[in-house]
Formats: C-alpha cells, structure tokens, sequence
C-alpha cells in the first residue's frame, strides 16, 4: 500500500501514457505542472535536468519495465509533491550506479523533496512500487489518475 | 560490547536514495542483531568523511582509493540481488 505517495501525487502532475524525445522533455513537463501547482520554485525543472546529467537517476527493475526518480536540491523546492509520467515508448536515462550505461524507461516519478527525514516513508513507499514488477505493469496500463491511484492504494 | 560500524552511505544530493539505502541497511542489520551507525552523504563529500567509517555503500559512482572498502549498489531501491548485498556488507563488517 502506498498511501504515502497517493497522497503527494497531485493529479495535474500525473502524466499518463505520454510520449516524449527524451529524459530532459520528461523533467521539463513535470517540472512545468509542479510549478503551476506552487509545490517547487521555477528553477526546479532546470536544475533538475542539469541534475540528472551529473548524477542519473535511471533503476533497471526486475520485470524489465525500468524507471528513474529525477529530483534535486531541497532550495528548489516549496512544499514536498510528486510526479508521474508513464511513457508508451521507452525513453533512455542514464543509469544511477553506472552512468555510461542507459536504461530505457517506461516509468518517471519525479520528487520534490523537501528535507531528507521527513520524506523517509514517501521515499520507501518508492521503493516498494520499484519492487513490485506487477504493481509496475498495472501502472503502466493506467489511463487516469484515479486508476493510478486506486492501483498505488491497494 | 563492541563499538557499532560506522557505515557511510553515499548518493547524489543525500536527500533521497541514500535516505532509503541507510534505512534499509539499519533495518536489515538490525534484525541480524548488528549495531551501525549510518550517516548520509553526498557522492561529492564522499572523500572528505570517508576516514570516519568502516564502510561506504553509494548508489553513484565515488572514487576507488579512498582506503575504506566500497560497495555500490541500487539493490535497496530495486531490490534486486539485495541478499547477495546484505551478505557482502556483513562479511565487509566483520573483516
């Protein structure tokens, strides 16, 4: 159950079956929403991506529907909030431990995080979706939000 | 007693994966009945704080000539060869 991250996703943040060039496209969109929705700065979208340059964020899974998790520096950001944006063709990030290496993405939570501690339960939560190669593959078929989030609090 | 490990655990701005990775790792040794103490890191800090610990685990990439052993890993966020992991820091911990 991610009660957690159900709650912070906010739904003009959730982009469902998408399509995008790249992971800069991706970042920008979101960071565009969570921008308009006053939950991060309008710096937030920028140094995200200058972020994942450095430092990717791409998670090869188990089922082999990957993922990646951008964020940056708490400065950024306002109020903690999440992203989402399932993709219909993979788009390549790089990956997080090996970064010369890509890994094709089908899933994006994007954070805007705070403060660390605080978040430890929303981050965990993350980390059991990524888990869960089921959980994943019913996300991916999500077409609403209200889908999404029936799907993360079950 | 013996004096807990100190474990340092490394990611990119040490907010977010190293936050779950030193949760998981205190949780998991925990259970096993193996004191540590974690502290977060950003891969960037990694050389100035590394001769405070016996160990560093990083989701991203931090140089090898640090003097402390070094484990990378996305294991805690993915799951995937996290047993092979939990066992590759208890043997790191005992040497």
């Amino acid at each position: 159950m991610s009660k957690i991250i159900a709650e912070l996703l906010q739904p003009s943040c959730v982009l469902l079956n998408r399509t995008y060039e790249n992971s800069e496209e991706i970042i920008q969109a979101v960071g565009a929403e969570l921008y308009k929705a006053g939950f991060v700065k309008e710096t937030f979208a920028q140094a995200a991506i200058e972020r994942e340059k450095n430092l990717p964020t791409g998670l090869p899974l188990a089922g082999g529907l990957n993922a990646a998790i951008p964020h940056t520096e708490i400065e950024h950001v306002i109020k903690p909030a999440l992203g989402l944006v399932t993709l219909t063709k993979e788009v390549n990030f790089q990956n997080m431990v090996s970064p010369s290496e890509s890994v094709p993405v089908r899933m994006v939570f994007v954070l805007a995080l705070e403060q660390p501690k605080a978040q430890i339960e929303m981050l965990q939560e993350i980390a059991s979706v990524l888990q869960n190669p089921e959980l994943v593959k019913r996300l991916l078929e999500a077409t609403t939000f209200e889908k999404a989030i029936e799907e993360l609090r079950q | 007693m013996d004096t807990p490990k100190r474990i340092l655990v490394a990611c990119g701005t040490a907010i977010a994966t190293s936050t779950v990775v030193a949760k998981g790792i205190e949780e998991i040794l925990k259970e096993r009945g193996i004191q540590v103490i974690t502290r977060q890191c950003k891969a960037s800090e990694v050389r100035s704080l590394a001769g405070d610990a016996d160990l560093i685990v990083t989701t991203t990439p931090v140089p090898s000539d640090l003097g402390v052993p070094v484990i990378q890993t996305l294991a805690f966020l993915t799951g995937i060869g996290k047993e092979e992991v939990i066992e590759q820091i208890i043997s790191e911990l005992q040497k």
